[in-house]
């Protein structure tokens, strides 16, 4: 069975540093309509920034290829996948280790995926060496645990 | 990125009013440490107050300078973290080695 998603997009754009900003902003937009905190929407933008940044220094170290994001929603939990057709990892296990970089002559701190795992809910890497790596990264809008309008014009009053 | 060298307390202050990314990272490296060869501080500071975006790319930023200004003799402190900044340089540990300060103008 397909899964039914409320809204999704899919944009594509080349790996070239000046679409790191393009690339977080876009899929910030689009996370908005699920109304999160601004810190949700920074933990967003930070992740998607580390995980284009890896496309664009990693997969294809600074050649030009294609990157694709997807978003989906459903309720209140947003979807993201981030993928390339780059070098690959050859150990995932190993590149997630805080610290861990291939590249620290160029002040890499290793420290992308830690970020992406840390502020989203959950992350997924799928990746073959030759032909690609697959970011998931899901993260839930907790509206339930912030006061509604009413609550809030009653502490509002109250003060 | 604006500067402001303090000549008598030989204090460079660096406002970074750029979003920190790898691709504003290089621009912002290169002018920090043609600056800190040229002064010579005592004290480096780096003023986030204006940061309003910052990804990983920033704790390589601020550890390469910190490693550049102690080697050169200086010190060098971070000030006016916002809240997603403090949070990545916390996850990072670098704050054990770096001072947090506020400063106003």
């Amino acid at each position: 069975m397909i899964e039914q998603f409320e809204n999704e997009m899919k944009i594509e754009f080349l790996s070239k540093a000046t679409n790191e900003a393009f690339a977080r902003i876009t899929v910030a937009a689009f996370a908005s309509q699920l109304d999160p905190t601004i810190e949700e929407l920074a933990d967003i933008k930070t992740a998607v920034s580390e995980a284009v940044t890896n496309c664009i220094i990693h997969a294809y170290e600074n050649r030009q290829g294609i990157i694709k994001i997807s978003a989906k929603i459903k309720e209140n939990k947003l979807i993201i996948q981030i993928s390339d057709n780059g070098n690959g990892i050859e150990n995932v296990d190993v590149a997630k280790e805080p610290l861990y970089t291939t590249k620290p002559n160029l002040e890499r701190s290793g420290m992308g995926f830690t970020i992406m795992e840390s502020f989203m809910d959950s992350m997924e890497v799928e990746s073959i060496v030759g032909l690609g790596t697959k970011i998931t990264l899901t993260k839930i809008i907790n509206k339930e645990n912030r006061p509604s309008e009413e609550e809030f014009q009653k502490i509002l009053t109250k003060e | 990125m604006e500067s402001k060298f303090y000549d008598e307390d030989k204090l460079l202050i660096f406002k970074i009013t750029d979003e920190i990314d790898d691709c504003n990272v290089q621009k912002i490296r290169r002018k920090a440490d043609y600056e800190i060869e040229r002064y010579m501080p005592k004290k480096v500071i780096f003023d986030f107050d204006s940061v309003t975006f910052m990804d990983s790319s920033g704790i390589g930023l601020i550890i390469g300078r910190y490693k550049f200004t102690n080697m050169l003799g200086g010190k060098l402190e971070v000030a006016n973290l916002t809240q997603s900044v403090k949070k990545i340089f916390e996850m990072s540990g670098i704050l054990k080695l770096i001072p947090v300060t506020e400063i106003c103008y």
